[in-house]
C-alpha cells in the first residue's frame, strides 16, 4: 500500500517537474465543454477590459490552515487567468464559509452581489446539503432561486459540484446532488463545473491518488492549483476569449 | 357484496380458495364478486426468483461506488433500478405466501408470521449497521487528508454513539445503501391489514395504496431521518409497488393478461423503454444532449428515486409487461442451468441481500484499500456474485437436509414455498 502511494507520489511529481502547468492535471476538452456562453463575463471584458468573479462555497471551497485560504482554487483561478488573460484586470473575490446549506447561501447572494458586483459568480454548492440530508427537491429549489439572482443582477453563473471523495462515499452519497447540479445548469442557464468527474478522472488517470491518507499539505494544494487551472481553461472555453 | 360480514367468516373465508384446485385460473364473475376473488396458482413462479435474484446482483454491483461493472446494471439504460424489481417481486411473493397463510390459519396467525418476518430483517439489518459502524470507524481512525477536511465532518456522528446507535435502532439512522431493509420493515409492518383488504377487495386496496402514493408526493409525506432530513426510500410512495406486486400475486395478474397481450401495449412499453433509454444515455454523453431538449428537461427533472417517481414507476411496468410477455410462466428456459444460480439467490432474498451488502462494503473496502483498477473492481464483482451463489445453495442444501429430516417426525407442511421464501 505504502509502495504504491510511494509510486504514485513519485510519478506524478517527476511528471510534475518534467512538464509544468498545464500538463500535470490536464483535464479532457470533453469534461469542461459546454455550449453555454458566459455573455455577461464576455460583455464586461470587451467594454471594461476587467473580469469580476465572486466565488461563493463552503469547505471544500478553501483548505484548511491560516494560509489555507491562498493555495485553495480562488486564488488559483486569479491567477490562472491573470496569466492567460495579459491586459485583463482580473479580480477574484472569495465567500467561504463552511456548514452552509444552499438556502443558506442563497439568503447571502444579495450583500455579495452588490458589493462585488461580479460579471460571474462561481458556486460551489452540494456537499454540506448531502451531508444534512437536505432533500435533493429543496436542493435544487434553492439552486434554481440562486440561479436566477445571480442573473437578474446581472451576472453569469458557473455551478461547482462536489469533491470526488472515494473515502468518504460509503457515508456521504453526493450523486443525488450532482444529478440536480447538472439539470439546474442545463435548465437554468448556467455553466457546470463537474469537479466531480474532474477529480475522478484525475484518479483514474493516476494524476493524484485520492484515497491516500496524509497529513501533508502537498496533494490538496496540488488539487487545488489544477482544479484552479481547469476553471481558468473553461471559462476561457466559455467566453471565447484568446489568451 | 361481502358475503358474511361477520368476523370468524371474513377471517375464515379465503380457506375455501385456498382449498381449490391448484393451477385453477378462471373464477366464475359471482364467485369473484363474493369474498376473496383470489386464486393462488400453484408451486412457486421460477420468474419471480430469476428476476429477483438478478435484482439482488444489480442492487450488490450498484452498491460498490467505484465500480466498472455499474456500466452493465439496468439504471444505466433508463429510469427505474434494480429496487423496483426487487420491491415489487418481494410484495408478490409476500402477498403469495402469507396469502395462503391468511386463507389457512386466518388473519391472527398469518399476521404473526409477517411480522415475525418483519423482525428477522429488523435484525439483519441491525447486524448490517454494525459492520458498517466498524468500517466506518476504521475509516475514521485511519483516514486523514486536508483536501478533506469538509467532508471528513460526516463521521462527527462517531463523537456521539450512544445518538447514533440509539437512532439507528429507531431506523432513523441509516447510512447510505442501508436503506431498502427499513424500507421493508416498515411495508411488512402495514402489510396485514393490506393483505386482509387485498383478498376482500383488490381493486379498493389498490386504489387505496395508489391514493396515498398521490396524498405522500402532494403533502410531502414521509418519515424522518437522523441526523435530519427524512428516509431515502419513502414508505408512503414505495408501499405503491409493493401493494400492487401483492395485487398481481393475487389475481391482479390474471386480470391484466388480456391487456398485456395487446400489441398496443406492447408497442406503448417499447416506446416508452426507448425513450428511457434516451434519457438516461444523455446524462452519460454529453454529445447526445440534444436528445433532451429544455422544455422536455423542465417536465420530466427531477426524477425522483426517493418518492418513486411516476416516470420511474411507469418504467418499472413496462419493463415487466415486456418481461412477462417474452417470458411466460412455463418458460423451458427457466429450466436451463444457466439460471438455476440467479434462481437460487433468488429463493433465499433476506440473506443474500444481506450478504450483498456486506459484500458491497468488503469490496468497496479492497478497492480504496489497494486502489483497484477496472480488473480488480472486475474481478471483485465476480466473486461477489459467486460468494453469493454459493451461500444461496448452501442454505438450499441446508433446508433440504432439516426438511427430510423434519418430514420423519411430522407430516409435511402445505403451502409450502418450494424451497423458497416470502
Amino acid at each position: 500500500m505504502k509502495f504504491i502511494i510511494a509510486l504514485v507520489a513519485a510519478v506524478t511529481l517527476a511528471s510534475g517537474s518534467a512538464a509544468a502547468g498545464t500538463e500535470e492535471c490536464a483535464v479532457p476538452n470533453s469534461l469542461i465543454a459546454s455550449d453555454h456562453e458566459l455573455t455577461r463575463v464576455m460583455a464586461q471584458v470587451k467594454e471594461r477590459r476587467q473580469l469580476d468573479i465572486s466565488v461563493i462555497g463552503t469547505g471544500s471551497s478553501t483548505l484548511p490552515g491560516p494560509d489555507g485560504a491562498q493555495f485553495a482554487y480562488p486564488a488559483r483561478l486569479e491567477t490562472a487567468l491573470q496569466q492567460r488573460l495579459p491586459g485583463i484586470a482580473v479580480r477574484v473575490t472569495a465567500h467561504i464559509e463552511p456548514r452552509q446549506t444552499t438556502a443558506e447561501m442563497v439568503a447571502g447572494l444579495k450583500k455579495i452581489l452588490s458589493e462585488d458586483k461580479p460579471s460571474l459568480v462561481i458556486w460551489q454548492a452540494g456537499t454540506f446539503d448531502a451531508m444534512s440530508g437536505v432533500e435533493p427537491d429543496a436542493f435544487s429549489n434553492s439552486l434554481i432561486a440562486g440561479v436566477n439572482a445571480i442573473n437578474a443582477a446581472g451576472a453569469d453563473v458557473n455551478l461547482l459540484d462536489m469533491q470526488y471523495s472515494p473515502r468518504t462515499a460509503s457515508m456521504l452519497n453526493v450523486a443525488a446532488y450532482a444529478d440536480v447540479m447538472r439539470w439546474v445548469a442545463q435548465e437554468h442557464g448556467a455553466l457546470l463545473f463537474d469537479r466531480l468527474a474532474i477529480m475522478r478522472y484525475w484518479n483514474e488517470e493516476g494524476t493524484f491518488d485520492l484515497y491516500a491518507a496524509t497529513r501533508n499539505h502537498d496533494m490538496a494544494r496540488r488539487v487545488h492549483d489544477c482544479i484552479g487551472k481547469a476553471l481558468a481553461a473553461q471559462i476561457i472555453n466559455a467566453t471565447h476569449l484568446t489568451p | 357484496m361481502i358475503r358474511g360480514l361477520g368476523l370468524t367468516s371474513l377471517l375464515r373465508s379465503p380457506a375455501a380458495v385456498a382449498n381449490r384446485q391448484p393451477g385453477q385460473l378462471r373464477v366464475p364473475a359471482a364467485a369473484r364478486a363474493a369474498a376473496p376473488a383470489v386464486t393462488l396458482p400453484s408451486g412457486r413462479d421460477l420468474r419471480l426468483d430469476l428476476f429477483r435474484g438478478l435484482a439482488l446482483w444489480l442492487i450488490f454491483l450498484d452498491h460498490i461506488p467505484e465500480n466498472v461493472v455499474n456500466w452493465f446494471t439496468i439504471r444505466n439504460y433508463g429510469f427505474s433500478d434494480a429496487t423496483e424489481i426487487f420491491i415489487f417481486i418481494s410484495g408478490y411473493t409476500a402477498a403469495f405466501v402469507y396469502g395462503r397463510a391468511m386463507g389457512e390459519r386466518g388473519f391472527i396467525v398469518s399476521a404473526a408470521r409477517i411480522l415475525r418476518r418483519a423482525w428477522q430483517i429488523y435484525v439483519a439489518h441491525i447486524f448490517l449497521f454494525t459492520i458498517f459502524m466498524a468500517e466506518i470507524a476504521y475509516v475514521a481512525a485511519t483516514f486523514e487528508n486536508p483536501l478533506y477536511a469538509e467532508e471528513m465532518n460526516i463521521l462527527g456522528f462517531l463523537k456521539e454513539p450512544d445518538v447514533t446507535i440509539f437512532q439507528a435502532l429507531l431506523l432513523k439512522f441509516k447510512p447510505v445503501n442501508m436503506d431498502v431493509l427499513p424500507l421493508y420493515i416498515v411495508l411488512l409492518l402495514f402489510f396485514p391489514p393490506m393483505l386482509f383488504l387485498l383478498l376482500r377487495q383488490p381493486a379498493f386496496a389498490l386504489i387505496g395504496s395508489a391514493v396515498v402514493y398521490v396524498l405522500a408526493l402532494h403533502y410531502d409525506i414521509n418519515l424522518p431521518a437522523y441526523p435530519n432530513g427524512v428516509w431515502y426510500f419513502n414508505p408512503f410512495a414505495w408501499q405503491l409497488l409493493f401493494v400492487f406486486g401483492a395485487w398481481c400475486a393475487l389475481g391482479g395478474a390474471q386480470r391484466l393478461e388480456g391487456f398485456l397481450r395487446s400489441p398496443i401495449v406492447l408497442g406503448v412499453a417499447i416506446a416508452y423503454l426507448l425513450f428511457g433509454l434516451d434519457v438516461t444515455l444523455t446524462w452519460h454523453f454529453d454529445a447526445l444532449k440534444f436528445l433532451v431538449p429544455n422544455w422536455l428537461g423542465q417536465l420530466i427533472y427531477p426524477i425522483d428515486k426517493t418518492n418513486l417517481d411516476v416516470l420511474r414507476f411507469a418504467h418499472f411496468l413496462a419493463l415487466a409487461a415486456i418481461t412477462v410477455r417474452f417470458v411466460p410462466r412455463d418458460w423451458p428456459g427457466l429450466k436451463w442451468p444457466i439460471f438455476q444460480p440467479a434462481i437460487r439467490c433468488g429463493q433465499h432474498s433476506l440473506e443474500i441481500f444481506c450478504l450483498g451488502v456486506f459484500l458491497a462494503f468488503a469490496g468497496q473496502f479492497i478497492i480504496s484499500e489497494w486502489s483497484g483498477g477496472p480488473l480488480i473492481q472486475a474481478a471483485i464483482s465476480l466473486a461477489g456474485i459467486l460468494f453469493m451463489v454459493g451461500t444461496a445453495n448452501l442454505i438450499s442444501w441446508y433446508r433440504d437436509v432439516e426438511g427430510r429430516s423434519q418430514q420423519k417426525r411430522a407430516q409435511p407442511v402445505q403451502g409450502t414455498l418450494a424451497g423458497g421464501e416470502a
